[in-house]
Formats: C-alpha cells, sequence, structure tokens
C-alpha cells in the first residue's frame, strides 16, 4: 500500500427526503503519472489512483475513472440526490491493488 | 523577415498588456478563511521604508488560486496538516514522549506562529524547525528531522501553524533580535547572482507589476508553510527563498543556516500586522 | 542542397513560430473522442465545461462539467501526452450529471468534455485554458 493515503469525504449530516445534497471528496495520494523522469533519466513508473466510487444504500451515485492527468490529492465533487436515511460508501483503488475506504451516514427527515 | 520580427513583439506586447489589465495591483476583496476575516492589508510597520501598505500573497493570486484557501476542505494542505497532528500525538526517542506528553493539546500552540523566527535562550535565532527538532532531540530523544522538505517537518509545522490562524505577524526586531534583524535587512536589499537582483528589486519595487505570465507579490512570509501548485505540495520558507535565489542565478545560502534564518526574520517582520494564514495556497 | 545562413535563420525562426503556437494538439486526443463515442461526431447540446480562462500553474486546474440527463461524461485535454483525463458514469443516485475535479494540463490547450445521453447520442463543449509559466521560468 502507497504510505500515508487518508481521504477525506464531506458530507451534510442532514437533509431533507428528495433533497440534492454536494459532497466533496479528498485523499492524499501522489498519483505520479509516469510521464516524469528522475535526476539519472530514468521514468518514474505511474502509481495512481485510477477509480474512485460512492452508493448510497447500495446504489450508485457515480463511478469515476481517474487517468493520470487527474492532480495530486485526487479532488472530486458531486451531486447525490437523498430519499432516506443511510449510508454513503467512498472507494478509491491503486494501481498497486490498494483499496482505501470511507463511509458517511445522513440523517434524512 | 523584419516585418514578422515586429509582428511577433507587437503580439508578445498586447498579450502581456492584456495580462497587466487583468490584474493590476492586489485584489481589493476580503480574505476571509472559514467564515473569519484575516488581515489581509494593513499598514507598513514604521521601520519599513520601501512600501506604505502591507498585503497578503492571497490577494495576487487567480480567483481559482484563492478560492483554494478560504476553505478548509478545498485546501489541499490540510491532508499535511492532518499528518502533523497524527505526529503531535504520536510518541518517539528514547523518553516514549509526544509533543503532546508535555505541551497538551496543539491549540496550546496558539501564537507561537506569530513570533518566529525568535532568539532562543542562548542568543541564537531560531525558525520553528529549530524549536521542533531540539525539543525531538534534547526532550524526546528522537531523530530531528529533515527541516526543510521533511513531509513530517512541514505537517507539523503546518499544524502548529494553523493553531494562529487569523492571529497577526508580530515577530521582535529589537533587544537581541536587532543584530539578526539588521543582517536580513542587508540581505533583502543586497543585489547578488548573475541577474544581479535584490529581494527589494521585485518585492518592494515591482510587486503587482507582471514578470513574465506571474503577478508578483510582495513576498510575504505570513502563510507558511504553503502549499504551491507548483509544488503540489507543502514547502518551506527556506525552500522558497531559495528557489529565489535560483531564479535570479545565485548561489542559494543552505536552507536553515544563518543567512535564511536572519532573512526569515526581516521579511518577517516585514509583515507584522497580517494574519497568519497558516497554511495557504499559492500558484 | 546548399544552405545560406539567411535560409537557416529562416527555418530557425519558422521552427520557433511553430514552437510558439499557442494551442497544443496531441495526435490521439480527436481519437480519444471516437473511441468515446464508438465513431459518431458529437452534436451540440446542454454540457457545459467550467474552467478558468487562464490557469496560474498547470498543475492544479479547477473544472467542472455539467450535462443534465447525461448517464456519462468524459473530460478530455486534448494537448496532454495522454488526452483522457477523467471518466464520470452517474448512477440512480446521483442529484445532478454533473461533478468537478482537479486536473493537469500540459501547456496551453482545448479542454473537451463529452457526454452520453440517455437516447445513446453524445454532446460535447470545449474551452481553451491558457497555462502560464511563472516569473523566471521559476
Amino acid at each position: 500500500m502507497a504510505t500515508g493515503v487518508k481521504p477525506r469525504v464531506k458530507v451534510p449530516k442532514t437533509a431533507a427526503a428528495g433533497d440534492v445534497i454536494t459532497i466533496k471528496t479528498l485523499i492524499s495520494h501522489k498519483m505520479e503519472s509516469g510521464n516524469r523522469k528522475d535526476k539519472d533519466g530514468n521514468v518514474i513508473p505511474r502509481s495512481i489512483i485510477n477509480r474512485f466510487t460512492c452508493d448510497f444504500n447500495g446504489a450508485s451515485v457515480i463511478d469515476m475513472t481517474m487517468h493520470p492527468a487527474i492532480s495530486t490529492n485526487p479532488y472530486v465533487e458531486f451531486k447525490a440526490r437523498v430519499d432516506a436515511s443511510g449510508e454513503f460508501k467512498f472507494t478509491w483503488y491503486d494501481d498497486d491493488g490498494s483499496v482505501y475506504e470511507a463511509a458517511k451516514s445522513i440523517t434524512v427527515s | 523577415m523584419k516585418k514578422i520580427f515586429t509582428a511577433t513583439a507587437a503580439t508578445a506586447l498586447a498579450a502581456i498588456g492584456a495580462a497587466s489589465a487583468l490584474v493590476a495591483g492586489p485584489a481589493d476583496i476580503p480574505l476571509i478563511i472559514e467564515g473569519e476575516e484575516m488581515i489581509a492589508r494593513a499598514p507598513a510597520p514604521d521601520y519599513i521604508d520601501g512600501v506604505d501598505t502591507i498585503y497578503s500573497g492571497w490577494l495576487f493570486r487567480s480567483e481559482e488560486t484563492q478560492a483554494l484557501e478560504v476553505d478548509d476542505f478545498e485546501n489541499p494542505a490540510m491532508p499535511a496538516v492532518d499528518y502533523g497532528l497524527e505526529l503531535w500525538e504520536t510518541a518517539d526517542g528514547s523518553e516514549g514522549k509526544s509533543c503532546a506528553s508535555c505541551h497538551g493539546d496543539i491549540s496550546e500552540m496558539a501564537g507561537v506562529r506569530t513570533v518566529m523566527p525568535k532568539v532562543n535562550e542562548n542568543g541564537e535565532l531560531w525558525a520553528m524547525e529549530e524549536y521542533i527538532n531540539d525539543c525531538r532531540v534534547n526532550r524526546m530523544g528522537a531523530e530531528p528531522w529533515k527541516r526543510t522538505k521533511s513531509p513530517e517537518m512541514l505537517g507539523m509545522t503546518a499544524a502548529i501553524g494553523l493553531q494562529s490562524r487569523g492571529m497577526p505577524m508580530n515577530v521582535a526586531i529589537d533587544g537581541p533580535a536587532a543584530p539578526f534583524w539588521e543582517q536580513g535587512r542587508e540581505l533583502y536589499y543586497t543585489r547578488v547572482g548573475q541577474l544581479d537582483m535584490s529581494c527589494a528589486n521585485c518585492h518592494e519595487d515591482n510587486y503587482g507589476n507582471m514578470i513574465r505570465a506571474d503577478h508578483l507579490s510582495q513576498g510575504q512570509i505570513n502563510g507558511f508553510p504553503t502549499y504551491r501548485l507548483k509544488w503540489g505540495g507543502l514547502g518551506s520558507i527556506h525552500r522558497r527563498f531559495k528557489g529565489c535565489m535560483k531564479n535570479i542565478r545565485a548561489e542559494p545560502y543552505k536552507p536553515g543556516g544563518p543567512e535564511f534564518t536572519a532573512l526569515e526574520l526581516y521579511v518577517a517582520s516585514r509583515g507584522n500586522g497580517l494574519s497568519v494564514e497558516t497554511p495557504a495556497v499559492r500558484n | 542542397m546548399k544552405l545560406t545562413r539567411r535560409d537557416a535563420m529562416a527555418m530557425g525562426l519558422g521552427a520557433t513560430m511553430v514552437a510558439m503556437l499557442p494551442l497544443r494538439v496531441s495526435a490521439g486526443s480527436h481519437g480519444a473522442i471516437m473511441a468515446f463515442t464508438g465513431g459518431a461526431e458529437p452534436g451540440e447540446g446542454d454540457i457545459t465545461l467550467t474552467a478558468p480562462e487562464i490557469a496560474e500553474n498547470g498543475n492544479t486546474v479547477p473544472v467542472g462539467v455539467s450535462a443534465p440527463g447525461a448517464e456519462e461524461i468524459i473530460i478530455l485535454a486534448m494537448g496532454n501526452p495522454n488526452p483522457e483525463v477523467a471518466d464520470f458514469k452517474f448512477g440512480p443516485a446521483a442529484g445532478a450529471s454533473e461533478a468537478s475535479t482537479r486536473i493537469r494540463l500540459a501547456g496551453t490547450q482545448d479542454v473537451v468534455a463529452v457526454a452520453r445521453m440517455p437516447d445513446g447520442s453524445f454532446i460535447k463543449t470545449s474551452q481553451n485554458v491558457k497555462v502560464t509559466i511563472g516569473g523566471c521560468g521559476g
């Protein structure tokens, strides 16, 4: 596993049924593009997070494919529609096979 | 061929003109971070001759870069701050102590960033990095961190600095600090390098103007360690000084050495009165 | 062929002018659109791409895409070594077909967004983003 990878997510704690809410996510990752060379001229191998998904109560909100052109510490902002209380699950997939997860609950009234 | 040259030159000039028109001088908007207004412009301290008003570097950045600093979730430096907070609580070294063992909650560090660098009890001028490493070596029995570029030092200085965010910079320049401050001022105004430039040539005489496509700021350091888009990460004050010196084709002083620490004191004093913005975001 | 000094200078100038052309387009970039649409030319439609006109640094350029009703939106950077940037698929729990992220641009170029609509059609928009080089090249 790449070291020091930490996800951060921001989800409102409460919402009304049918609301469209904004979700922000950030994960610390160097996102080495594979296009750079080190001081000796050797290509630094690609090492990125290549996919990010968010589900709400088992239903997909977003499924994103990331390429090396995504900046260091990938940031994603998107919208979800909530009809009932439940849990958002966030998953990041690393090139090296590591999977990073986070979850946030929301109370819908 | 001459005609082509003329046309190219005219296009280049027009491009510079357009860029200057877009961003002339510091922006006239408040800097509000997480609902708290920062002091982003203030009367220059009376010991500063070259400028009347001091401005946060934030005011010179594009709208998109500015937006990254005003919301802690958007701020790309915050994962490094989280790392610093974690290190604060982590015991290390032969004494089995963490920072928290002696200092308690990190919020106890509020105000520390505003007075750095500061003369220590032995009469030496130390920046925050030196105080941290002194604690690590002499109180914790741990290895010192690399002062200028290590993720540990950057995370810790950012986390400690954040505790003072919003408080005005207030470094001491008199008493035991006076000779260091004089040395720093001397360095600030001394032309060096193949381009034969001093700090003042850009940051006092030409702030607000464009240097190629870059909008020159006053070179204030109240937001360090700063997340630079160019670096793709946090960087320290001495790393920035080093970059500036390389840009003017000068041989940089040693990060952590007496010259840069004295310069840090002087440059910090030019920003006395501006809020600490750590961790700031710049281009 | 004998090159005179004047010829050589003219050629050098020509090369410089080409190098100075503000718009970069890599060879595979149009192919990346075709790969997504299955060969169909995308049309116009209700799709928005939000990006700065001038980016202070190409390492971190905020971009947003929105196409009401779209099932999938891709972002391409036409002048990057690889044009693919991101691909967003919106699921049943999405609140809107929109997303924002931060991307790397290798220089001044067109950024393109293409959306796949529920009826199988594709719509496209693009915006030129100028990427600046800092003072003293620093």
